[in-house]
């Protein structure tokens, strides 16, 4: 499937502020076989002074922006032409749970790929006993572990209630959890929660799904914003999977990937700093549409 | 009869080491080890008083140095004096290099260490390292990764804890990559001991201390490029816990002290805001923490950092020493897998061992420990640490320090990735002076490396921390341990040395032309808050007096009202008088590497008698004292200090405060309505009646005090004289005249001039008013200009 992916993320500062520098983590991956950016552009208005790309140590291109004038805005506009396809079917159900550990311990790798980085507490999740208690009554140690992944996202879709008023993006997931209400970010950051308590390393994944749902399917969450779903590592031999637990789906064609991080901290679309005592105000727009032959 | 002398072979009264420890002074056979002999025939000889006598020499060169480090009790954070225990500890210079051959090697593999797990990590692919106690690892700092210093090292000044082992082998205890505090409170120490020993230490071969700082300076300044500011130290800022050394150091070495909010990041280099703009500055010796350097990559809820830091370093535009991440190598875990990764990495064994450590996330390893536990500490195995912190133990010789799990079985089994367990070790002893004696204390060494042309050397001594008792645990200054100096003892007499050289090429530079702004900030405001508290004060004393003299009088009425108005409450010690200095006192922290120390103590001096001994004083004698020990800082400054940009700020400071309180005073002193005595009193605080006596002998009206008060320049309180010496000081700030006058230039030209031709007549309560609003205009734009 080919994509047209638009982004539009609006600043305004009152008073005006200079001197302000920014990371933006919002190019499409590529990823060999899977999704491929054909071409991207990223337009920031005012013209920043300064501006350079590096990767970061989980392999997402990050734009370093740096505005030494005063600017009471900042309009940062992506656009994409994204071709994506649904990931390969895993070959099988991979290790059974119980098998997990072992895998891990015996995996000699520190790369952006490697499943240390998502097993232990990152920035936004510390470990949750009752996250961790929900994953147990749900997986038992002789699931295997693609399986108990899936499960896992349908359970928590199940007992979770779709609902953008009742987190901020600064809620903590527990909060989010214990109410049982929430939007992409936290039904992500809890199912990561749920399977590092339960042993599997698991991350955290930006992205974008389709706007228009295809003919006859339903419209999926998270069209409007930014989505986010969890990628969970289940052996050595089936490597990574994902699930979206927002729409209980696998993540197929209609998702585009981002950012991968070990949780929201790492792949915000923007972080910035500035010298300000005053306040600001965000807002953030979304288009994903399949391309039109022209 | 005279006692017979004690022979130095003897121990001394009383001191008995303890069996199973080895000690410093005493061999097995309870003889005096060679090199103590000469140290302990000087001690032995010395009179309870002479040695008391001494030490207090010792303790005063340290306070008049105002060495102190922060100590967080509770929630409050203060000021202690230096833990200094006064008797040093020796070491032949044999066993030193020894020491430092072996410290030497273990320096180059941390750098290779480091190298490998910020780059390819291949020892992890290997096996030789767990990846957990990377990936589990808060110091290992990911924005890092694949990241290549720009000087080509890592590793540039670190620093080791030893212990002595019961067989007499030393081990290392810590290893201290991160940002290793302490060499410059080595020369405190050495300051200390060279003057309570004055006539021992010069003869004793003692292995002297500046040649360290010396080369360590010019390695700096090789990593420097031309046109750059000179190396910085970056500072978490004065409410860091070691501030004095990096202030102290600074001033030491000739470094630039900068905080995170003095650099800002452009074209992929840091730049240090200077009285002169954005100055480039490429090597920073780092004494902040990681996580703490750059809110934009690392720790978000940072005030103390630089965004864009860790971009730069990406960029390779700065050297950091050390590099951001190098608090990995601190991690306790790691001391279980140096003994294989040193043969891995270099080839050869470690030539010091390191206190045995197993990690408690490996199955063999947890039995292990589970198996010797009377034997071992328990404790966490990312900690970074000192060795036997008490807070840090969670377990001690098999008996549970913590509450977290019922029994060791528990923990171990439940948290065993968290965990190492380590050799209980025994330290050597060495002798402290308690109670009128020696007696053996617990020891550990501080060694400190530094890179150089030629590859590490060492600082030879200045450190070693005493126990309080015999418990390990008791080791640390926050657990009322100490300090004290070490002294390298060589076999020839070693001649004095200083930082000073007396050879070479000589390049003479402004001090403060790299001046940061924030610093010439603090001096503008010290010189304000300094003036402003002595304005109040010669206000309330006049008032004080007056009051003293009769009960009630319109002009004590007025005095007072013009104080409330002023903000000044009829106190005992008003509270505006206080915060101005501790205002003054806030200001001066932050300029230890630009203020003498004898001006940080006047100003302690002050503050000290407004907290504490301004109340055993008469309150008609307290202004008085408060003004004489004003008079002693402003004194110090004006007498001693350089004629340099720093100075001026602080000059500036005083004269724009004690210009608007002139005109604010001589504006309701000299009203029509204002009462009987308002005039005296007007000369009476700005110390100007007998000069008005001889001008105008015994005649007196608005007019005279005008005149002598505002418009006669050589009168050093008069507005007049502030504006001139305002007008001076503002025409030699960088760029004052370029091809235009600067605005600031301009402002107070114009104000000169307004007031010069001024008649006495003429100038009333509005227009003394309006200057004063003036002048306050040309603090913010002097601020704006120069001190943002």
């Amino acid at each position: 499937m080919l994509y047209d992916l638009g982004l539009r993320i609006a600043f305004a500062y009152e008073p005006p502020v200079r001197l302000s520098r920014h990371l933006l983590r919002v190019f499409p991956r590529d990823i060999p076989g899977v999704q491929r950016a054909i071409a991207t552009d990223l337009a920031i208005d005012p013209l920043p002074e300064e501006r350079s790309v590096f990767t970061d140590a989980f392999g997402n291109r990050t734009q370093d922006v740096f505005l030494r004038n005063e600017h009471a805005r900042l309009d940062i506009r992506l656009t994409s032409r994204v071709e994506r396809h649904a990931p390969p079917a895993p070959p099988a159900a991979g290790p059974l749970m119980e098998e997990l550990p072992a895998a891990l311990e015996a995996t000699h790798a520190l790369d952006g790929e490697s499943p240390h980085h998502f097993i232990g507490p990152s920035q936004l999740i510390r470990p949750s006993p009752e996250a961790a208690a929900f994953a147990r009554g749900v997986v038992h140690p002789g699931a295997p572990c693609a399986d108990a992944v899936r499960a896992l996202g349908q359970a928590l879709h199940a007992a979770m209630t779709f609902d953008p008023g009742a987190t901020e993006v600064d809620t903590p997931y527990e909060e989010a959890f214990a109410r049982r209400r929430g939007v992409c970010q936290d039904f992500t950051h809890i199912m990561i929660a749920c399977l590092r308590g339960v042993g599997v390393p698991a991350a955290y994944v930006s992205g974008f799904i389709r706007t228009i749902p295809p003919p006859g399917q339903e419209r999926l969450a998270g069209a409007d914003a930014m989505h986010a779903w969890v990628r969970a590592w289940c052996g050595p031999n089936l490597g990574w999977i994902e699930y979206d637990p927002t729409n209980a789906v696998d993540v197929a064609e209609q998702h585009v990937v981002v950012a991968y991080g070990r949780d929201y901290f790492d792949v915000a679309p923007t972080k910035g700093v500035l010298r300000t005592a005053g306040a600001h105000e965000a807002s953030l727009a979304v288009d994903l549409t399949e391309a039109v032959a022209r | 009869m005279q006692p017979a002398p004690l022979t130095s072979l003897q121990a001394p009264a009383g001191y008995a080491p303890v069996a199973g420890a080895p000690d410093e002074l005493l061999d097995e056979s309870g003889n005096v080890r060679p090199v103590w002999r000469a140290f302990l025939d000087h001690f032995s000889a010395l009179s309870p008083d002479d040695i008391a006598s001494r030490f207090a020499l010792g303790d005063q060169y340290l306070a008049d140095s105002g060495v102190y480090f922060r100590h967080a009790d509770g929630a409050v954070s203060r000021e202690r004096s230096w833990p200094l225990s006064h008797v040093p500890v020796l070491i032949a210079e044999e066993e030193w290099t020894a020491i430092v051959a072996g410290l030497s090697h273990r320096a180059d593999l941390l750098e290779a260490l480091m190298r490998d797990v910020y780059g390819e990590n291949a020892l992890v692919a290997e096996g030789a390292l767990p990846a957990q106690l990377l990936a589990r690892n808060p110091e290992w700092v990911r924005p890092m990764l694949g990241v290549a210093p720009r000087s080509g090292s890592y590793l540039h000044f670190v620093s080791f804890e030893l212990g002595r082992s019961p067989s007499g082998q030393w081990w290392v205890l810590n290893d201290r990559t991160q940002a290793p505090s302490g060499a410059g409170f080595a020369l405190e120490n050495r300051g200390a001991t060279s003057r309570i020993f004055a006539d021992f230490f010069p003869r004793a071969n003692v292995r002297r201390l500046a040649g360290f700082f010396r080369s360590f300076r010019a390695h700096l300044d090789d990593l420097r490029s031309d046109g750059s500011a000179p190396p910085a130290i970056l500072t978490p800022g004065p409410h860091a816990d070691t501030y004095f050394e990096h202030a102290f150091t600074a001033r030491y070495l000739g470094l630039l002290l900068v905080e995170g909010e003095d650099l800002v990041v452009e074209q992929g280099r840091p730049m240090v805001r200077t009285i002169s703009g954005l100055k480039p500055i490429d090597v920073l010796w780092r004494r902040i923490d990681a996580s703490f350097a750059d809110p934009l990559e690392l720790n978000e809820h940072s005030r103390i950092g630089t965004p864009g830091l860790i971009g730069a370093l990406r960029q390779q535009g700065v050297t950091m020493i050390n590099a951001v991440g190098s608090g990995v190598l601190e991690t306790r875990a790691l001391m279980a897998f140096l003994p294989r990764i040193s043969e891995r990495l270099t080839g050869e064994p470690l030539r010091l061992p390191n206190i045995a450590t197993w990690w408690c996330g490996q199955e063999a390893e947890r039995a292990h420990v589970r198996a010797n536990i009377a034997a071992m500490t328990v404790s966490p195995a990312m900690s970074t640490r000192l060795s036997f912190d008490p807070d840090d133990m969670a377990a001690l010789a098999g008996a549970m320090r913590t509450d977290a799990h019922t029994t060791i079985e528990d923990m171990l089994a439940a948290e065993g990735e968290a965990l190492v367990g380590q050799e209980a070790v025994t330290l050597s002893t060495s002798p402290a002076y308690i109670d009128g004696a020696l007696a053996p204390r617990p020891m550990t060494l501080r060694v400190f490396l530094a890179r150089g042309r030629d590859g590490w050397f060492a600082l030879p001594g200045g450190y070693a921390r005493i126990g309080r008792s015999m418990d390990v645990t008791a080791l640390g200054m926050h657990a009322g341990g100490s300090c004290t100096d070490v002294w390298v003892v060589a076999d020839s007499a070693q001649p004095p040395d200083t930082m000073i050289q007396t050879s070479g090429r000589v390049v003479a530079s402004d001090p403060s032309a790299d001046l940061p702004s924030r610093a010439a900030d603090n001096l503008f405001w010290l010189g304000r808050y300094v003036e402003r508290a002595e304005y109040l004060a010669r206000l309330k004393r006049a008032y004080d007096i007056r009051r003293a003299e009769t009960i009630d009088s319109p002009l004590i009425d007025y005095l007072a009202g013009y104080l409330r108005f002023l903000g000044v409450e009829i106190a005992d010690m008003p509270s505006s008088i206080v915060e101005a200095v501790r205002a003054a006192g806030l200001c001066a922290a932050r300029l230890r590497d630009r203020l003498s120390p004898d001006g940080l103590v006047a100003i302690t001096r002050i503050e000290r008698f407004i907290d504490a001994e301004a109340a055993a004083l008469p309150l008609a004698a307290r202004m008085g004292e408060l003004l004489r020990r004003m008079v002693g800082f402003s004194g110090l400054v004006h007498e001693n200090m350089y004629r340099s940009l720093a100075w001026r700020f602080l000059s500036i400071g005083r004269a724009l405060e004690r210009a608007m309180t002139t005109a604010s005073l001589v504006a309701s002193l000299t009203h029509p309505d204002a009462p009987a005595g308002a005039l005296e009193a007007a000369l009476d605080c700005l110390d100007s009646r007998l000069v008005h006596q001889q001008k105008y002998g015994f005649s007196i009206s608005p007019e005279t005090v005008k005149a002598l008060l505002c418009l006669d320049g050589a009168n050093p309180r008069a507005l007049m004289h502030q504006l001139s010496e305002l007008k001076e000081h503002i025409a030699v700030l960088p760029g004052a005249i370029a091809d235009t006058m600067s605005p600031t230039l301009k402002a107070v030209m114009q104000l000169h001039t307004r007031l010069a031709v001024q008649a006495p007549e003429e100038l009333d309560a509005g227009g003394l008013l309006a200057l004063r609003a003036e002048l306050s205009a040309l603090s913010d734009a002097l601020a704006a200009a120069y001190l943002s």
